[in-house]
């Protein structure tokens, strides 16, 4: 196909099928954005679903990329467990102290009801909102933290390392309470409009554990909860790398994985091909400081390493673009991958 | 087996027990800060590089970091004198209240016989400029998880620089890893990828060999 000839979900399932379609997708994967879109603070923003399903169609508007992100922000999940969210002027809501203090604190624990925890409901009516608005034409993105991922902001990282060693009767409890939390929580998504769930998992990157550990504990933990995830999913190790599990995530049901620049993105196609489709893997980090050229080069590269077969998606590695990336950036992402995606790809 | 090889081992199998046997033989036989130099420093060194190859992952970093500075502390409590002599030195994490990478900083600092305080998690810009002023800090670990936080490091930077305080400042954490100009765009003298470089940073900034 030498033009663009497909829907934006058409294009994104035609890759997951691993063929070509008439271009390589972008996912953006842009959050706060929505905010500077609608001249409101970041606090402001998420505050309503009208704002942020608004938001969302402007941002599609814009840069012209492949799907909508009905994501909020990474603490939302542990904000409806009683923690607290804590918000900035130019960044992400972050995680305020960690909810579980001590591990007997975890028999306590109590699965939040989805459709009864505010912050939860606000994402699902803006997941409703955002269909009744894009229909088929592209995929909507849920989010879920993984059951294993979770308690690093449940419990603060050094305190869940030392449960996963040393505590083993305790972690099972903790998983057992996530993943029934995750699975409703995905669910409840994919019932009020979403496409798909990504499914973040950074824990089980080998940044973070070793293969041997992830197969004890994060391999089966993700087999167990995407079985129960009605509908598709994307793997996401935000940042963390993941070349040598790749088999073993292809094993947990998932369909995607998102991959970090610390990772070659050939090598990684290499490792997916057939298998999982590859997400990834631009430095949203250095993007704030890249000309158009740069940002030009970088997309250029990623679509010859990568785009050749389907099977990819062109994305941030993280799974959120920073605030501080400007317009211009990403501007010229969206142009770079619109005028050298097309199939068949004829950048090396 | 070579000690070190056996401790290395201890260390990454979490056995406490054989950990301990290691190095209260080890103080012993070769004396307290020799073990420390010999054997503790060239092991977290290892370990710390495996990470660097991807041979292992962060979590056995974090246990075997915080189990060596736990033995460490058996034979080179805090107020040993054997204790490295040092400027007043403080870590604190910016910001944010899940951070791992300060407690592996932590760790490998005073299992390497350094002592330093701990200014907290989730600190503003102006808490730490009252905590340097407390305490005479003259080396300020900064450890950060959010690409905000690491930005924020210039408005301290410059804080310190106003209210005339000479102090080393030298950053850690994800973003700086993930772009390698960062720490020099917002003013730090110094940035360590991993602990042990965080630790060679400050021999060099007291006139000592890395």
């Amino acid at each position: 196909m030498s033009s663009e000839s497909m829907t934006s979900l058409q294009r994104v399932l035609t890759t997951l099928g691993h063929q070509e379609p008439d271009r390589v997708p972008l996912f953006l994967l842009l959050s706060m954005h929505g905010a500077r879109e609608l001249g409101l603070s970041i606090e402001q923003y998420f505050s309503k679903a009208e704002y942020v399903a608004e938001g969302q169609m402007k941002l599609r508007a814009k840069y012209r990329d492949d799907c909508i992100y009905s994501f909020f922000y990474t603490p939302i999940e542990v904000e409806a467990w009683g923690g607290e969210v804590i918000y900035f002027e130019d960044g992400p809501p972050n995680a305020g102290r960690p909810i579980v203090l001590d591990p007997k604190q975890i028999s306590d624990l109590q699965v939040p009801d989805i459709h009864d925890t505010a912050c939860l409901a606000k994402v699902l009516k803006a997941t409703e909102l955002l269909k009744a608005e894009i229909k088929d034409e592209a995929p909507i993105i849920g989010v879920v933290v993984s059951p294993f991922s979770l308690p690093v902001m449940q419990m603060g990282f050094p305190a869940y390392i030392r449960l996963m060693y040393e505590n083993r009767e305790m972690f099972d409890r903790l998983m057992q309470l996530n993943e029934d939390f995750c699975v409703a929580w995905a669910n409840a998504q994919l019932e009020a409009g979403a496409t798909a769930i990504c499914y973040f998992d950074p824990v089980s990157s080998t940044t973070i554990t070793t293969r041997d550990m992830y197969l004890q504990t994060g391999f089966k933990i993700a087999q167990q909860t995407i079985a129960r995830i009605k509908g598709p999913t994307a793997t996401h190790m935000a940042s963390g790398n993941c070349l040598p599990i790749v088999d073993d995530i292809a094993q947990t049901g998932t369909a995607v994985i998102g991959t970090s620049v610390m990772e070659d993105l050939a090598e990684m196609k290499a490792a997916c091909r057939g298998k999982l489709t590859v997400l990834g893997n631009m430095n949203a980090i250095e993007m704030r400081n890249w000309t158009p050229a740069e940002a030009e080069a970088v997309v250029k590269e990623a679509i010859a390493k990568a785009g050749p077969g389907g099977g990819f998606i062109l994305s941030d590695n993280h799974g959120e673009i920073p605030w501080q990336v400007p317009d211009e950036v990403l501007l010229a992402i969206s142009d770079a991958v619109h005028q050298w995606g097309r199939y068949p790809i004829g950048v090396s | 087996m070579d000690i070190g090889l056996k401790f290395e081992q201890a260390l990454l199998s979490l056995d406490r027990v054989a950990a301990r046997e290691i190095v209260l033989d080890g103080a012993k036989s070769m004396g307290a800060i020799e073990f420390v130099n010999e054997v503790a420093v060239p092991v977290l060194v290892k370990i710390g590089h495996g990470w660097e190859e991807g041979t292992y992952a962060l979590a056995q970093i974090y246990m075997s970091g915080s189990i060596c500075e736990e033995m460490i502390d058996l034979i080179m409590p805090p107020a040993d004198p054997d204790r490295i002599k040092q400027p007043e030195m403080a870590i604190v994490v910016l910001e944010d209240f899940h951070v791992l990478g300060e407690r592996i900083v932590y760790s490998v600092l005073r299992a390497s016989g350094y002592e330093l305080q701990e200014f907290g998690h989730g600190c503003k810009v102006e808490d730490v400029i009252e905590k340097v002023k407390q305490h005479g800090t003259k080396i300020l670990l900064v450890s950060v998880l959010m690409l905000r936080s690491a930005l924020l490091i210039s408005d301290l930077v410059k804080r310190l620089r106003e209210e005339g305080l000479d102090v080393k400042v030298i950053v850690g954490g994800a973003p700086f890893r993930f772009d390698h100009k960062l720490w020099q765009e917002v003013g730090a003298d110094a940035m360590g990828m991993d602990g042990m470089e965080a630790r060679d940073i400050i021999t060099k900034i007291i006139g000592g060999e890395a």
